[in-house]
């Protein structure tokens, strides 16, 4: 038995892949190193609740019948119907700082209007940046000259703080480089989030990732779980076989990967000189859930998703602590437009964190560790919203140590590299990447990714 | 095959590429991408189809030929007269 292609990673990107390989009667295989799917967004049960983890949102929604949009793309590439998704739209989302606050919802003249009312000297300058960004071709796989977004954005705004603003959601739901942003992701984050939108699937993301599982097993693909990876056999620059950790070989014509560029490199067997040189990401998130015993909404929290600073500076970067409490993100899961309601209350809160400080902590000081920078988070927090300890009824949080040990991410990385590999190829020529370190952002990016993979290199 | 059905395979793929579009209403000499919204990774899932269902190889140079309803049937025709209409 020889495969056409194995595909590493059951996370979207892999299954989607896989989806698009298996329906044109590839004979292929996805291996997953865990016993979940889903990989940088899935879930895990505790006590009975299933928490998403991974993206609070979808991002990039559009309205059923719109086709050239990427969720259109992805939904016809994968032959779903818009309604199989379930997608329930956001209610309103915010970025606040300690002066400014700016509301979005999916309608972006909505967020329009509310620069202009915020920022009256800037309304121009701000739609002068969204015509170039509409104009941008954001999906070109070529890699040209590498263009930062900091300086685009002060070419067209003058006040600091907008920018910054402006930053913070694009940022957070995406960037793996600090400090700046390259453009081009800046654009794809820029039209995924503030004019598309954001939207949940009811039922959560095992949900999505159960309904492509499915339809990739009806296709006759095979899954294997809690297999993963020991080595990428590739002598003479061409895969011949895959060995997973229980020592079974799998011949294939070809591998395509997600786990990560310098990941999948450090697998091949004999070594590659070029894995040593590579860039890895550092960017990564401590996450607190907090079940609570009344909806958000009657505790002060009534916005879908809501990412704040509280200094009127926002900087993007891993702490020197274990992580910065001073910007983070926080999302109400309650608030989207779920045909009926949650049965209970969630609240997450992510803040940026350093996969060093977390990874050099024996295993008693890491606990501690958790429960006192969950405590400081949110104590910086209640400075800025409602105060809802006492309602909490359940809590648990997960580092960048949890994430590495769960997806194999290095750093626990959860948007890779800040160097893209935008074609997808490596030094081998039958073995490709796709997902996070290929380029594409987001839960509909990563699915593109791996459309867009399987079409360019593996169903020619 | 007769020619219409071969237009009625065309109808099937593009039910399938396109769940979500009414392909009842599709005009033969009008361009399908202007009546369903197809794009080139749509053209190729056509062209992908055409191969799994019935191996029928459509070159790139070819694919001209797929524009509307009118020209996939008349480029498929000949290819698929002699074929029993497939299950």
């Amino acid at each position: 038995m020889r495969y056409d292609t194995i595909i590493i990673g059951a996370g979207l990107s892999g299954l989607a892949a896989g989806i698009r390989l298996a329906m044109f009667d590839k004979k292929v295989c996805i291996v997953e190193k865990h016993t979940e799917l889903g990989g940088l967004n899935s879930f895990y049960v505790r006590k009975n609740r299933t928490f998403d983890v991974g993206l609070h949102a979808m991002t990039n929604f559009t309205a059923k019948g719109v086709r050239s949009s990427p969720l259109g793309k992805l939904l016809k590439q994968l032959r779903f119907s818009h309604d199989d998704f379930r997608l329930c739209q956001q209610e309103m989302s915010e970025i606040r700082f300690p002066e400014k606050s700016l509301c979005f919802t999916n309608e972006f003249e909505f967020m329009r209007q509310e620069v202009a009312e915020q920022f009256p000297d800037q309304i121009d300058g701000f739609n002068k940046l969204v015509e170039k960004v509409l104009a941008f071709d954001e999906l070109n796989l070529d890699d040209g000259e590498r263009l930062l977004s900091q300086p685009v954005l002060e070419s067209f705004i003058n006040d600091p703080v907008l920018i910054d603003m402006l930053f913070c959601p694009l940022m957070y739901y995406g960037n793996a480089r600090e400090g700046d942003m390259d453009f081009y992701q800046f654009v794809i984050m820029f039209k995924s989030i503030f004019i598309e939108g954001f939207s949940k699937p009811e039922g959560g993301m095992h949900y999505i990732l159960n309904l492509m599982a499915e339809k990739f097993k009806d296709l006759g693909g095979e899954l294997k779980m809690g297999s993963g990876v020991k080595t990428i056999n590739a002598s003479k620059e061409t895969v011949a076989s895959v060995t997973l950790e229980n020592e079974v070989e799998l011949a294939t014509e070809a591998v395509l990967s997600s786990m990560g560029y310098v990941e999948t490199l450090n697998r091949c067997q004999p070594e590659l000189a070029e894995a040593g040189t590579c860039e890895t990401g550092q960017v990564s998130f401590m996450e607190s859930l907090f079940v609570v015993d009344k909806e958000p909404r009657d505790l002060g929290y009534d916005r879908s998703i809501v990412f704040f600073s509280t200094q009127s500076r926002f900087d993007y970067k891993v702490p020197n602590d274990l992580i910065d409490i001073s910007s983070g993100v926080l999302c109400c899961s309650n608030n989207f437009k779920y045909p009926k309601p949650l049965e209970e209350g969630l609240i997450r809160l992510t803040n940026l964190a350093s996969f060093g400080e977390w990874d050099r902590l024996a295993r008693k000081d890491y606990i501690a560790a958790k429960k006192e920078w969950r405590g400081r988070a949110l104590e910086q927090l209640f400075t800025f919203f409602p105060d809802f300890s006492e309602n909490v009824v359940f809590l648990d949080s997960f580092t960048p140590k949890t994430i590495k040990k769960y997806t194999g991410h290095i750093n626990g990385a959860v948007y890779g590299s800040p160097e893209k590999v935008k074609n997808g190829k490596t030094p081998v020529k039958n073995l490709y990447i796709c997902g996070t370190d290929q380029g594409f952002l987001g839960i509909i990016g990563a699915t593109l990714s791996g459309i867009s993979m399987a079409n360019l290199h593996l169903l020619q | 095959m007769t020619i219409e059905d071969v237009r009625q395979i065309i109808l099937n793929i593009l039910a399938d590429i396109a769940p979500d579009e009414d392909i009842s209403s599709i005009d033969d000499n009008t361009k399908l991408r202007d009546q369903i919204d197809l794009d080139s990774m749509d053209f190729l899932d056509i062209v992908m189809e055409l191969r799994k269902r019935f191996n029928i190889e459509v070159p790139e140079k070819d694919y001209e030929h797929l524009a509307t309803m009118a020209g996939c049937v008349s480029y498929l025709t000949p290819l698929l007269k002699d074929r029993p209409l497939a299950s």
